[in-house]
Order: C-alpha cells, then structure tokens, then sequence
C-alpha cells in the first residue's frame, strides 16, 4: 500500500476527523490505540466510507479491522465485489 | 494475564462513575409502592424511568392470576417445551396475543432479548442478508450476529438510504429482511413504518418490526406504531416483549406466514431455554385482555406523556423527539449528565441514566418514561424538581 493509492489517500481523508493531532497515518496505524476509534465511532465510521466508495460493508467484516491498512483491504474489497 | 484485562477499561470509566454519586447501573429499589413509586436510599422516590407504560405490574387482576397459576401450575416450569413439555397456559397464551394481533400464529419467548433472539435465528440464515435499522437494540444486533446472515446498517429512520442499500445489494444473498423498532427506546422517536414497507415491496424483501416499546401504546386496539401507521397487515413479522406494557417477563413473535410455526424446531433461543412460568402466562393474559378492552389506560398513558414533555420543555431543557411515553432529555456532556442524574436521584426522583456507547451519536441522556399509573400531580412534581436540578447545575445554558 502506498501513499499514491487512491483508495488510500480517500481513506485517510474520510479518518481526519478523527485525528484532530494530525498524526500521520499509515497503512500500519492502529485504529483504536492510535486514533480512538471504538466499536460505536467505527461504524460511524464504516457508514461514511459506505456512502463515500458507494459500497455496502456488512457489519460482520468490521470486527476484524485492526489497522488503517486493513479498512482500505475491505473497501478495496467491496468495490471489487460491486464490479464483479 | 488476567481473563477479565480486556475490559479494564470499562473498569476504570465505572469507578469514575462512582467517585461521582450513586451506580447508575445498580440502582437499589428498596420496597416497590406502586408503579409510580418506590423506597430508594431511604426516600419516597417517583419512578420516571421504568418503562411500565400502562402500569400494569400492580394491577390486581394480573397479580391475582399469578397468584393462582403458581398455586395450581407451580413456581417454575424446570425446562424448555420441545424438551419438557408445553403447558396448556403456553398455549392459551400464543393463542390470546395471534387474536390481539389479528395474526395467524404467534410464538411465546421467554424473555424479549430472547423474542428477538429467536425471530432472527429462525427467519434468516447465512446465505441471507439482514438491513438494520443502525439504532437497533443490542437484542437485534446480538439476533442477526448469532443468524449467521450478512448484515448491512441503514440509518437511522431513513427509507430511503435503505432503498439505496437495497438497490446495491440487487441480486446478492437469498432473502433479505428489513429490521426496524416501532418506537426507539432511547431518544423516543418513531419509525416511518408506512415508508419501509414502500421500500420493502419494492426490493421484494421481508419486513419484521419489533414493537416492544410501542405495543399496548399505539394504534386503535394498542398493537403498534405499525398499526398506527395503518400498515400492520403489511408487515410480515411483529416482535414483542412482556416486560413493558403488559408488566411481566417474556416476549413474543407473530406473524402470517404459513410456515411461521417452524421456528419452534430450529430456532435455538427458543429451544434451548426454560419456558415462561406459569405466572407469567397468567398475568400477561390478564394484561392483555385488559389492554383489548381499557383504551382509557392508553389515553391517560398519552395525557401523561405529552404533560411531561410539555413540563420538561417548558423548563428549557433540550428534548430528543416529540412527545411519546419515551421522553429523552439531552445534556452537554457525560459530567452534566451524571450531575443531573445523581441531584435528581437525591431529590426523589429516578431516570435512566444512558451514556454513549449505549446510546446513538454518543448522546448523554436522562431517560424519563412515563406510565398510564403516574398521576398529573406526579409528574408535575417530577417536572419541578428537574427544574430545581436544571437551575442548580445551570443546564438550560449547557443543554
């Protein structure tokens, strides 16, 4: 995963509001420890990107997001199940 | 490591709690009065935040049955009925609610975390997708993990980001079943019934509705927010709990579907737990009569909803939803909220204290709901000691 990836970079826009100190995200960056995500804000979260990429994301997938590299593997994911 | 670690955490956030008053989350009701009052720490306290919208649990009729059915019954049923046996009372029971509800068969549960358990076990399956409603009850969410569906949030009373959703998801999983609440318990706002089942026909998809806050509350003969809306037939499965209006344990399914019945075989939370006892069955049926044939408990029920949301309002205080037996106050931030809760408990007066995750947009709430049993001078009181508590903590400014 790069910086120049596209899915990536929107990721990163949709997560700024919940790193108001602007810590620099990586694919590596914890989604809880780092940013404070919790159960509750993730499926906010998870909403947002829905309607962002125009993908439905079951809440069964979200339990195993860790990292911001995971989330950008599931939308990555979707979308390429809603073209298949 | 220590098994428990994982939920230090929530640990830590109780004590602090604590260090602030009185455990929101085990609140000792000393000797219960009535339905509208109780000893608590010493004191005369009004119940705001029971849920016992008819004020039912009281009601000499229903207390009588129960009396009797564990005189003649027994105290408990010591098993579950495909293992240990239906007692005719199971029956009467199904029967009296598939009548009240005009359905052609119904399921009793043993609790309403297990009704909607057992619903959405029994209806969908792994090669099925669930749309919930994303400010559904824990017993929801909890019901469609455990069915093994795909499932797919909505928000919030929003029919058309459900039709969206349903549209994306033309063509995949087997069934799909919309999943809403008929009144949400938190804030106290309804769901646009009559929208979803629009988008229900449209998709093809499958309609449950669980009415545990708004049965025996709304409609013409009390069956719910659905029946309200003049579309209960449209609905193809109706939920339902006892411990609310009907002022017992236990829940309930129903619907018209010819093969309804078949959960009885394959749905686990229905066949691995011990029945409803037999005072249970009574009461509730006694309770349920008493709903078909006294539309005066649900107009009082009503005059005391809309006097406490006027009271409230009228305070300055910041309310969530039009008035409804669910009357949700919004405050600043977890400090007011718990501030509020604690001077209001001290003052005699006991709500639902409902802080985030439990709640939606991580609002912090007091939670009122008000009872067909309260007296307008009760809630007069109520409202004029939330004023006193309002003006003390300066929550008009905060709220």
């Amino acid at each position: 995963m790069t910086t120049g990836d596209h899915v990536f970079e929107q990721v990163c826009r949709l997560l700024d509001k919940y790193n108001p100190e602007r810590r620099p995200l990586r694919a590596e960056t914890d989604l809880g420890a780092d940013l404070n995500i919790d159960s509750v804000a993730a499926m906010d979260l998870i909403m947002e990107i829905e309607d962002h990429f125009d993908v439905d994301v079951p809440i069964n997938l979200v339990a195993d997001l860790r990292t911001v590299g995971d989330l950008v593997e599931l939308v990555r994911h979707q979308l390429e199940d809603r073209s298949n | 490591m220590d098994i428990l670690d994982k939920h230090a955490a929530l640990a830590v956030r109780h004590e602090e709690l604590l260090r602030l008053g009185v455990d929101p989350f085990a609140v000792r009701l000393d000797k219960v009065l009535s339905p509208t009052l109780a000893e608590v720490r010493g004191r005369e306290t009004i119940l705001l935040g029971t849920n016992n919208y008819l004020g039912l649990t009281f009601d000499p009729a229903c207390v009588a049955a129960a009396a009797e059915a564990a005189r003649t019954h027994g105290t408990g049923t010591t098993g579950s009925r495909i293992a240990n046996g239906t007692y005719a009372l199971h029956r009467e029971l199904e029967e009296a609610f598939a009548r009240f509800l005009d359905r052609r068969s119904c399921i009793v549960f043993t609790t309403g975390y297990q009704a909607n358990l057992g619903m959405l076990v029994g209806l969908a399956g792994p090669r099925d997708v669930i749309l919930l409603d994303s400010d559904s009850h824990a017993s929801i969410y909890d019901g469609c993990r455990l069915s093994g569906a795909t499932v797919v949030r909505f928000r919030h009373n929003d029919p058309e980001d459900l039709d969206r959703r349903l549209a994306r998801l033309e063509g995949k999983g087997e069934c799909k079943l919309i999943v809403v609440e008929g009144l949400y318990s938190m804030l106290g706002d309804v769901a646009p019934i009559r929208e979803f089942v629009e988008v229900k026909k449209r998709h093809g998809a499958w309609l449950f509705v669980d009415e545990a806050h708004s049965f025996g509350v709304f409609g013409e003969h009390g069956r719910g927010v659905a029946e309200a809306q003049g579309v209960d037939r449209e609905v193809d499965f109706v939920a339902g709990t006892f411990s609310k209006s009907l002022g017992a344990v236990g829940g309930f399914g129903a619907s018209d579907h010819p093969g309804f019945d078949r959960l009885r075989f394959c749905s686990r939370p229905y066949m691995f737990t011990a029945s409803p006892s037999p005072s249970t069955m009574a009461s509730t049926r006694v309770a349920l009569e008493r709903i078909a044939s006294d539309a005066e408990l649900r107009r009082r029920l009503w005059d005391n909803a809309h006097r406490l949301h006027r009271g409230l309002s009228a305070i300055g205080l910041s309310l969530c939803a039009p008035a409804s037996p669910v009357v949700a106050v919004r405050l600043a931030d977890e400090g007011s909220a718990v501030a509020a809760w604690n001077r209001l408990l001290e003052s005699g007066i006991y709500v639902n204290l409902a802080l985030p995750p439990g709640t939606p947009g991580g609002l912090c709430l007091l939670r009122c709901s008000v009872s067909a049993a309260h007296t307008p001078a009760q809630i007069d009181e109520a409202c004029a000691r939330f004023a006193r508590v309002a003006e003390e903590l300066d929550l008009h400014a905060t709220a």
